[in-house]
């Protein structure tokens, strides 16, 4: 835990842009009665066991990939978020990426 | 992650926008989704993270620390009923349902972890650090609080006793340190300077002015 003892230094809340995001969507669902944070608290607790039994999570990009498997799991037991659509919106973002010019907006095409 | 998100993002050949990491796409797909189905609203997700990283954090639990220390009635309704103490000042809401304090005193030391995940009293302390979400804390902190504590460079005297708070989803620690020596003449700002976010957490000590 050696980073422990270099803590002075004023750190980021999110590290990453996409760890701030999954948390406002998780909290805005939990908001939005979609689940209540209990639950919330015990589904991901399971994730972060079942992932630190490969490796010690450090609690930082693991923690959110953590989270994100968490939310993934849930919306698509609720039937919110299927995986299959899931999938193919992520392909769709990518060839959004891939297929708009450097420094400009990155708009999903009109599916 | 693809070759292309590996590339750096002021080369002036890059023909396209820098790819996010996987997980930043899994993440835009949800998003994408419910946004579609009127699950959630952009909006409402912006105000959230402006929130956690502008608004929301140490200082607030800082304020009542200081408060306690100067005021000896607000301390022992703290110390009663933390929830609806710090409701009067404004820190309420998301995961501050339930906060108790505990207070440090000579004979006991205590610390604050969450075993199962994070749980954390955000409206007094903002989003955990990084380390508190560790397995390495998480799982070291009860088992053996003191070589911890020496890591954060807290060292305390053998005749004090260290307690560990697990907090959970139910209920939420924040730690009263002690008021250190020296700071007699200071007012409730001066002295909520002196309180660090590790302090209320217990893997710290208030900063001793010079």
């Amino acid at each position: 835990m050696s980073g422990c003892t270099t803590h002075t230094a004023p750190e980021p809340v999110f590290a990453e842009p996409w760890h701030a995001q999954v948390f406002a969507v998780t909290v805005a669902l939990n908001e939005a009665g979609r689940f209540d944070w209990s639950d919330w608290a015990t589904r991901f607790s399971v994730t972060l066991k079942r992932n630190g039994l490969a490796r010690e999570l450090d609690g930082g990009d693991d923690y959110f990939q953590a989270w994100l498997e968490t939310l993934e799991e849930l919306l698509a037991e609720q039937g919110a978020a299927f995986p299959n659509d899931v999938r193919n919106l992520h392909l769709a973002w990518e060839e959004a990426y891939l297929t708009t010019p450097h420094g400009q907006p990155v708009h999903l095409r009109q599916s | 992650m693809t070759q292309a998100a590996a590339m750096p993002h002021d080369d002036p050949d890059h023909p396209h926008a820098l790819l996010p990491p996987e997980p930043a796409l899994r993440v835009k797909a949800l998003e994408t989704i419910l946004t579609r189905k009127g699950l959630i609203d952009p909006a409402a997700l912006d105000e959230i993270i402006d929130t956690y990283q502008n608004k929301i954090g140490p200082q607030n639990g800082a304020r009542v620390v200081a408060k306690a220390w100067i005021d000896p009635d607000f301390k022992a309704a703290l110390l009663k009923d933390a929830t609806l103490v710090v409701a009067d000042l404004g820190y309420y809401g998301r995961q501050g349902e339930h906060m108790v304090v505990v207070e440090n005193t000579p004979q006991q030391h205590n610390m604050v972890v969450c075993t199962l995940c994070s749980c954390y009293p955000w409206p007094l302390l903002g989003i955990p650090p990084g380390w508190y979400k560790s397995d390495a804390y998480r799982a070291r902190a009860v088992r053996e609080p003191r070589k911890v504590l020496a890591e954060f460079g807290v060292t305390l005297p053998s005749e004090t006793s260290v307690r560990v708070w697990d907090s959970t989803a139910e209920i939420r620690y924040l730690i009263l340190p002690m008021r250190p020596v020296g700071t007699d003449g200071m007012n409730e700002e001066e002295l909520a300077a002196l309180v660090t976010r590790d302090s209320m957490i217990g893997t710290g000590l208030p900063t001793v002015p010079a």
